[in-house]
């Protein structure tokens, strides 16, 4: 087996581009066709542990069980509110998934339109209905700080390897953050702190695919912060 | 079709008017990602034609009644703007502009896997920038390119081409003129994995052996077209992967 390691294989691959007719396993954003792998979409072909798949370069976010995202709220109703999760689907949260105890038409006392709350999707189902909760640690709605959104492919390496580079943001920059995986990222400090803490991440959204982007972003904030600190 | 001309299509060497042989492609000019706020959108230039794409989605459907609880549903609008031809072309949908948007909507059905998408619409945008035959073709080579750079699940990129007769012969790619004098204009798309047809018209009449001809021109001139979509896309995005590699 000569199998090449996914660091080498990397390659933009468009739908339709043959993948893999050597008995790989068919993963994301593939589909099989007379036992021959194909891309289905735009991506980077990826080979890890004998399963070829696309990571994605474009599209939307979908939501999957298990995310953390910021919505919206975008409208309400007496049991329940509808979040905006910046997916083609809307996401209803309803009072029983709220950390607060809210009586039946007592709704828009706790969350208004236009509120952004931290939320997790709590289920998906087959006809991608889906439900988000607020009742797990840590989430809450957002009072003060800043939101930017970013392409939700490029959640990823804003987050980097076991979170690496938003770990390194949060120390350099001296802000809270949060990353929901729907491309939305809040940002909360001292003004000029998050000033620099967004536009590293607007950085990084934007040199998503190159190679050593921790380092250049390091560079980055720290030419940016060292004025003030010194 | 209509009208009776003098004019001489094709010569007696058996070269057309632009200078082309039975057989030969205009130029063609595949560009993708060209619009900002777009989630992905493409430029198609075949000969004279000018055509931009653009698609938005999956999002949700409205008008909800459209909804298919099973698939998403993909809302194609082809417009020619008013001055791509050289009479003014009165604005806004007409008979033969919603016949077309139907019908690339439908070959573009065949290709994208709707089916991961319940209820949600995508929707497509065709703009004829400048019309000289062939428009509906091109606008389905650009839709296309422009859905795969919206990073929507499809099997495959669908190119098209039309292929028609003029002065008896059977000629691939009508121009203007061609269209204008000959006698028939057939446009094909096809699905270049399989060579399954997904959009077959003809305007006009041709007989059986000629039609044999003119799809056997055609297929072979979709899988050029086809090169040109794939090689825009990866033109899009392959230099910022030139250096990918240890990070991450």
């Amino acid at each position: 087996m000569n199998r090449v390691d996914n660091r080498q294989t990397r390659e933009v691959v468009v739908p339709g581009d043959l993948l893999d007719d050597s008995g790989l396993r068919p993963g994301n954003g593939t589909y099989v066709l007379d036992g021959k792998i194909y891309a289905s979409r735009l991506g980077v072909k990826n080979v890890f542990s004998g399963t070829v798949s696309i990571i994605p370069l474009r599209g939307r976010y979908i939501p999957a069980p298990g995310d953390m995202v910021l919505g919206m709220i975008a409208d309400i109703g007496p049991s329940n509110w509808l979040v905006d999760i910046n997916s083609p689907y809307p996401a209803p949260l309803h009072v029983n998934e709220v950390p607060w105890k809210v009586e039946f038409g007592d709704t828009s006392r706790f969350l208004r339109i236009g509120d952004t709350i931290m939320a997790k999707i709590l289920m998906v189902d087959e006809s991608m209905k889906i439900q988000v909760t607020m009742n797990d640690s840590g989430l809450r709605k957002l009072e003060e700080g800043q939101i930017v959104e970013i392409a939700h492919s490029k959640v990823s390496r804003v987050i980097g390897k076991s979170g690496s580079m938003i770990q390194m943001i949060k120390n350099m920059t001296d802000c809270r953050i949060f990353v929901g995986q729907n491309g939305r990222i809040w940002v909360d400090g001292d003004a000029d702190d998050v000033t620099v803490a967004v536009d590293a991440i607007k950085m990084i959204e934007r040199e998503a695919q190159t190679s050593n982007l921790t380092e250049r972003v390091k560079e980055f904030i720290e030419s940016k912060i060292k004025p003030e600190e010194e | 079709m209509s009208g009776q001309s003098n004019l001489e299509l094709v010569n007696k060497k058996g070269i057309r008017l632009g200078g082309r042989k039975a057989g030969e492609l205009r130029d063609i000019k595949i560009e993708a990602g060209v619009l900002e706020n777009a989630d992905g959108s493409a430029y198609v230039e075949i000969g004279k034609n000018k055509v931009r794409a653009a698609v938005y989605g999956p999002r949700e459907c409205h008008p909800r009644h459209l909804q298919n609880p099973t698939r998403a549903i993909i809302q194609c609008k082809y417009n020619m703007m008013a001055f791509s031809v050289s009479d003014r072309k009165r604005p806004g949908p007409d008979r033969r502009s919603v016949e077309i948007s139907k019908i690339i909507a439908e070959a573009l059905e065949a290709v994208v896997l709707t089916e991961l998408y319940p209820r949600a619409s995508i929707d497509v945008y065709i703009e004829i920038m400048q019309a000289n035959a062939g428009t509906r073709c091109a606008g389905l080579t650009a839709a296309s390119v422009a859905l795969a750079d919206a990073g929507i699940p499809m099997r495959d990129i669908i190119p098209s081409i039309a292929v028609g007769k003029a002065d008896g012969k059977v000629l691939l790619d009508l121009n203007k003129e061609e269209d204008n004098f000959g006698q028939a204009d057939v446009p094909i798309a096809i699905i270049p994995k399989t060579n399954e047809i997904v959009l077959l018209q003809m305007d006009g009449n041709m007989t059986r052996e000629e039609f044999d001809t003119a799809i056997s021109m055609a297929v072979p001139a979709c899988h050029e077209i086809y090169e040109l979509q794939k090689d825009a896309l990866k033109r899009r995005y392959a230099a910022a992967m030139k250096e990918v590699g240890a990070d991450e």
